[in-house]
């Protein structure tokens, strides 16, 4: 099991929001063809309110700080990514007093993304990246090369939900968004040492 | 059992005209509306979406959105909201418009969604 901290929770989040900021426009770039182009600016508008809401403060558990998370997510996101992420916070907020093993956490995530956008694996959508994502945690550790190949293999699927569904075969050629920004989210995860 | 209807959208002209549609065919059926974001754009917010649940008077509410995100910040607001309100995954005008002429001459809920059925298409 790998534990997670209240402490280590927070630089994640930290390591997350910055590198959102970094690739605002990389993101949103990619939402570009296949999406409505927002969703770099969304997601750097909600971790600017993440920000706000946890920076500096104390955080008796997990469950009072992502609670925190997922309200500023849901309020400020925006778009499908607003509710995906809030839900994904709120679900971990839900076990957070009494669990701290990430492994659970982040399949209690995962399964709160599934529930409220109906996506499975092979969509192209963020649930591809989280899959192997639990999946590896879950088995003792995640690295890098786990969340870039996760990420990767969106580019080649043929979009099954959301705006680029009403693309099609178009999707095929483009990585989903949603995907490489849980790619920064898990990329950040790793850069805490939290599998270290 | 009162039934009032609630329209979500990405844009508050559709809402409201969809809204005004229906109450138009149900003038004694409430009807209230979400659209757009927190500030004025196009998209979907949770907040704007409780804010119509909480606004309608009636006891229990049918609810209608038009595509993906709202359906999630719709499906967010329901679970928060203090009333009973059901989402329909049906064609946006069609539904809402039924769902209110058919709250409007006194069907009970079942009656309401046996017609709604056929307007499924999400």
């Amino acid at each position: 099991m790998t534990e997670l901290t209240v402490n280590v929770a927070q630089q994640w989040l930290d390591g997350f929001a910055a590198a959102i900021a970094e690739h605002k426009d990389y993101l949103s770039e990619l939402d570009t063809p296949i999406g409505d182009g927002d969703h770099g600016s969304n997601m750097a508008r909600g971790l600017a309110a993440v920000q706000e809401a946890v920076d500096g403060k104390e955080f008796a558990n997990l469950k009072d700080l992502f609670k925190s998370v997922a309200m500023a997510l849901i309020s400020k996101v925006g778009g499908a990514s607003g509710p995906l992420y809030g839900t994904a916070f709120l679900e971990m907020a839900k076990l957070g007093d009494t669990d701290s093993d990430l492994g659970d956490l982040l399949a209690a995530a995962l399964a709160g993304i599934e529930k409220r956008g109906g996506a499975t694996p092979g969509d192209k959508t963020m649930v591809d990246v989280w899959t192997p994502v639990v999946q590896a945690v879950q088995a003792g550790g995640l690295k890098q090369s786990d969340v870039d190949a996760a990420v990767n293999s969106t580019e080649a699927m043929v979009a099954r939900k959301g705006r680029a569904s009403y693309l099609g075969e178009r999707s095929v050629g483009h990585l989903d968004p949603g995907s490489m920004s849980s790619g920064y989210l898990f990329t950040a995860l790793i850069n805490t040492g939290v599998f270290a | 059992m009162s039934y009032g209807i609630v329209v979500a959208s990405h844009v508050e002209d559709i809402a409201r005209g969809v809204a005004n549609l229906a109450q138009q065919a149900a003038k004694d059926v409430p009807i209230t509306f979400a659209g757009g974001t927190d500030d004025g754009g196009i998209g979907s917010s949770m907040t704007k979406i409780s804010a119509a649940i909480d606004a309608n008077g009636a006891d229990e509410l049918l609810a209608f959105y038009d595509l993906g995100s709202a359906k999630m910040n719709l499906d967010m607001a329901v679970e928060l909201a203090d009333k009973p309100v059901h989402v329909y995954d049906v064609a946006l005008v069609e539904g809402a418009y039924s769902a209110a002429t058919l709250a409007g001459a006194g069907l009970d809920l079942a009656g309401i969604e046996a017609q709604l059925a056929p307007l499924k298409i999400k």
